[in-house]
């Protein structure tokens, strides 16, 4: 066999590797978003066919008319924007501070960095139930949203560190030249540079806080979030429900990565092209 | 511009802070709260823990989980990774389409897969057209804890292969390819070049991956339940019972502080097995 | 060792031809520099023979085997890269002994070896070191030592002491030359500096826009330039280009006159070595602008008729700048070009 021949042959192998990876991705996404349109009976269809029966975007209003759901939604919402917020003030100044200085301080807390990343921080969440309900923050969408924006952090900080990082020292010196203040200067040199890549963190924050489930479960009763909610609902609810609530779930996290993919690298900390 | 010296630590004082708040304080409370036995004395959580019906299985559950799914995950996240490198048109649109269960919560990737495996599910109608099966089959419940675990694990590879890609493209995208290169000029297979130079200068990204995907991987919860509800118990989800159910918030920290120490412990294993001299560095 | 051969190899990226249609032969144990400037395609030319790139065309004959569709693996090369790709994780002895390792030879013949091309190298007291320790010069020998330890068929090497400094370079050069001629391995080197392509080819191709404008020994190149551009790039400073008329089968200047046999504008290139500094009347008015003391000699960069000079006059010679000098030049050291085509008469 020449060599063009197999060539083409470990091409087709690997283009349909490919190919199948991405259907690997998107199919089961897809499949969920079928079951929440279709409803009741496309759930109980047997067999299943891949265009549901009924397919309307009625059965998700239902769904999320059902008590609790709205409002476990509008929990998320608001959870989710807290900790969006929280995360970039704490995380932005802390993420400038690592780019432009160097400071003996600057090792341990990117060491306290990683250590929060790689440590089962939701599970703190069960000692901090005393703690909320003493300071009255039990059973609250801020409450959670502490908790979250201590997952999100150091997100926050990692990728303001590279953003700053990638702003060119000379910009900000230029402007000190001609007048401005340090605050000026970044007010007026750095922010409007980095924007873009701060969004890219602050929707990353979002989708954190979003997306867990274990602290917002254990924190909240009343004032569910959506994930906790479903968590809660998981056994009494019918097929269905589940699957429109896995699919809201979805949909919005990932639009959102979408939004932020040409920052995912600088997200973990590491540069690249 | 002269700045006061103190300016960088004003800057990262408030997430200091913040994190030394919730993170350093509830994890002294936790570590207090598991040796808070009461009359049973300080062991008494642990006791209680360890006495659990439950205890065991959850135990093994969660190490079975995190034995088959990291490993399955490291190799397909660095064939995907290397995959990649070869790409040239389309490269972003496929990064793009294999990250998106980044954005996936566990809960919902559990569902997800719920929808595929469930009775009258996807699968299910697949294998009907393939004439394997005769009619809606059930592979989630408690009398079939085989598949029940595959799916469990299926579920997990499927939505947190994005974590470990993302962290292994960025390494591979650091290796500058003249290496490649001159192992190729100098007689080397790709499966030579692939475990000689690649992997080993992948060692730093492959370490990062594998630890945080590791101690993520030993808190495993919402794809359990949504899945397999309580028949597959798992260390996190027995803590959460503990908490919520039984109120005993005690024992839902000893469990806390089991899963921490495990996880402190494969930390401390993959960076003595993944440790490069430091003049073997680049 | 082999020999070389390109057959019609072209490149295209796009629109755009990086390579024309090349031709090229290097003999067994011969030394050819590419040299030209960045973006003439050289390093592309290395790369398709080395099988990192594919060609649009033509073919690669490494001896009489047609490589041309070969993995880079099979085609019996060693490589010197421009950053080195000096494996960190291994030692300098694991670096050298790579390609050894990737044929399967049995551990003595790899001691041998490797010891062999680290002395040649100089490397011996660095084998157990990791590169990591070692400074940019010692890693260089460390590429060169893994090529010369495979004892290639042909050695390939992609501008490799472009990362060193001034200095260093230089003693490189000389060790490199010494090495290889020892070594007698079949070379083709790619660099942009003309000074290094005339100090070790034993042929230099002058490439330029995709095409070897010339290919001829050191020598040669400098003094008989096929083309305004290899007499502009080659040698330093570059050659100086008159446009003159020539009449009646004569090209004549003040001070000059040579047979011709095209009559029309021509170009009369010369060096700035190469002409008699005389008084203003005997020669060309050469009106002096920037007079730069380069130790060795004056380099004065003025203007004939318009047109901008550039001359070489003793280190000691009193010149200073609005000075007006006489060129006489030397009939057996000019070159004539078209004007049009820029290419030798």
């Amino acid at each position: 066999m020449t060599q063009r021949a197999t060539g083409s042959f470990k091409g087709w192998l690997y283009g349909s590797g490919v190919m199948l990876l991405c259907v690997w991705v998107l199919l089961p996404i897809g499949l969920i978003g079928l079951g929440a349109f279709g409803g009741r009976p496309a759930v109980y269809q047997w067999p299943k066919t891949l265009m549901p029966a009924s397919l309307s975007l009625d059965q998700l209003a239902v769904f999320l008319k059902i008590e609790g759901v709205w409002n476990a939604a509008l929990n998320s919402v608001l959870a989710a924007s807290m900790t969006m917020v929280m995360a970039l003030l704490l995380g932005a100044p802390a993420g400038y501070a690592l780019a432009r200085f160097s400071f003996k301080g600057a090792t341990a807390f990117r060491l306290m960095i990683l250590l929060t990343r790689a440590f089962p921080l939701a599970i703190l969440a069960l000692p901090l139930t005393v703690l909320f309900i003493r300071a009255g923050l039990y059973d609250t969408a801020f409450g959670v949203s502490l908790v979250h924006t201590a997952l999100a952090l150091p997100f926050a900080a990692m990728i303001t560190a590279s953003l700053f990082a990638g702003i060119p020292r000379e910009l900000e010196e230029a402007a000190w030249v001609f007048g401005c203040t340090r605050w000026q200067a970044f007010v007026k040199v750095v922010l409007p540079l980095a924007l873009p890549g701060m969004a890219a963190a602050a929707i990353f924050a979002f989708v954190i806080s979003w997306n867990e489930v274990f602290a917002a479960s254990v924190l909240t009763v009343q004032q569910r979030t959506l994930t906790a909610y479903l968590l809660t609902v998981l056994s009494e609810s019918p097929l269905h429900y589940r699957f429109a609530g896995g699919f809201i779930l979805i949909v919005p996290s990932v639009v959102f990565i979408f939004a932020v993919r040409r920052y995912l690298f600088a997200l973990w900390g590491v540069t690249s092209r | 511009m002269p700045t006061s010296r103190w300016l960088p630590y004003l800057l990262i004082a408030p997430a200091s802070v913040f994190l030394a708040v919730f993170f350093a304080v509830p994890l002294v409370q936790t570590i207090v709260l598991s040796f808070d036995g009461g009359s049973a004395g300080i062991w008494g959580n642990y006791q209680r823990m360890l006495g659990d019906l439950n205890f065991n299985v959850s135990l093994r559950n969660t190490f079975m989980l995190v034995l088959t799914v990291v490993p399955l995950q490291m190799m397909l996240a660095i064939g995907m990774g290397l995959m990649l490198q070869k790409m040239q048109r389309g490269r972003d649109v496929v990064l793009w389409i294999w990250t998106i269960p980044l954005g996936v919560s566990d809960l919902a990737a559990g569902l997800v897969w719920l929808a595929i495996l469930q009775n009258t599910g996807y699968l299910n109608t697949f294998l009907f057209h393939l004439g394997v099966i005769d009619g809606p089959t059930a592979w989630l419940n408690s009398e079939t804890p085989v598949t029940l675990f595959i799916a469990v694990a299926v579920a997990e590879i499927w939505r947190s292969t994005a974590v470990v890609l993302v962290i292994i493209v960025a390494g591979l995208q650091l290796i500058p390819k003249e290496f490649g290169e001159a192992a190729e000029i100098f007689g080397a297979s790709p499966w030579q070049k692939l475990t000689r130079v690649t992997l080993p200068m992948l060692k730093p990204s492959l370490q990062s991956a594998l630890i945080l995907r590791t101690v993520l991987a030993f808190e495993v919860f919402a794809a359990v339940y949504a899945i397999g509800g309580r028949n597959i118990p798992v260390l996190v989800g027995e803590a959460y019972v503990w908490q919520r159910d039984n109120q005993n918030y005690s024992v839902a920290a000893a469990y806390a502080v089991l899963i921490m120490v495990i996880s402190l412990a494969a930390t401390a294993v993959y960076l003595r097995l993944l440790r490069e001299k430091p003049e073997a560095r680049a | 060792m082999a020999a070389i051969t390109i057959e019609g190899v072209s490149k295209r990226f796009g629109a755009t031809m990086a390579l024309e249609q090349l031709d090229l032969k290097v003999a067994d144990g011969e030394f050819v520099a590419l040299l030209g400037p960045s973006g003439c395609g050289k390093t592309t030319l290395l790369r398709i023979i080395a099988g990192l790139e594919t060609r649009s065309s033509g073919r690669v004959l490494i001896g009489d085997r047609d490589v041309s569709d070969l993995p880079p693996a099979e085609r019996g090369l060693a490589m010197v890269f421009q950053n080195y790709a000096v494996f960190p994780h291994l030692t300098v002895f694991e670096n050298v002994a790579f390609g050894l390792r990737m044929q399967k030879r049995d551990e003595a013949t790899i001691r041998r070896q490797v010891n062999r091309a680290a002395d040649l190298l100089q490397i011996g007291p660095y084998l157990d070191r990791y590169p990591a320790k070692l400074s940019g010069g010692q890693r260089q020998r460390v590429a060169v030592a893994r090529a010369l330890a495979v004892e290639p068929a042909v050695l390939l090497m992609d501008e490799p002491l472009s990362n060193l400094d001034a200095l260093l370079r230089l003693e490189m050069r000389a060790e490199l030359k010494s090495v290889l001629k020892e070594a007698g391995t079949t070379t083709l080197y790619v660099t942009h500096d003309q000074t290094e392509a005339m100090g070790l080819a034993d042929r230099i191709a002058v490439m330029h826009k995709g095409v070897i404008e010339q290919i001829d020994t050191p020598t040669r190149i400098y003094s008989i330039p096929s083309s305004t551009f290899v007499g502009g790039f080659v040698g330093s400073p570059p050659m100086n280009f008159l446009t003159l008329e020539a009449k009646n089968g004569v090209l004549a200047c003040e001070g000059f006159s040579m047979p011709l046999a095209h009559d029309g504008p021509v170009l009369l290139g010369f060096r700035g070595e190469d002409v008699r500094l005389v008084d203003a009347s005997q020669g060309l008015a050469f009106a002096v602008r920037v007079v730069e003391p380069m130790g060795s000699h004056l380099l004065l960069t003025g203007q004939v008729g318009g047109e901008r000079i550039r001359v070489v006059a003793a280190p000691q010679a009193e010149i200073a700048s609005g000075m007006t000098l006489g060129l006489q030049l030397d009939a057996a050291r000019v070159v004539v070009m078209d004007t049009q085509t820029g290419k030798a008469l």
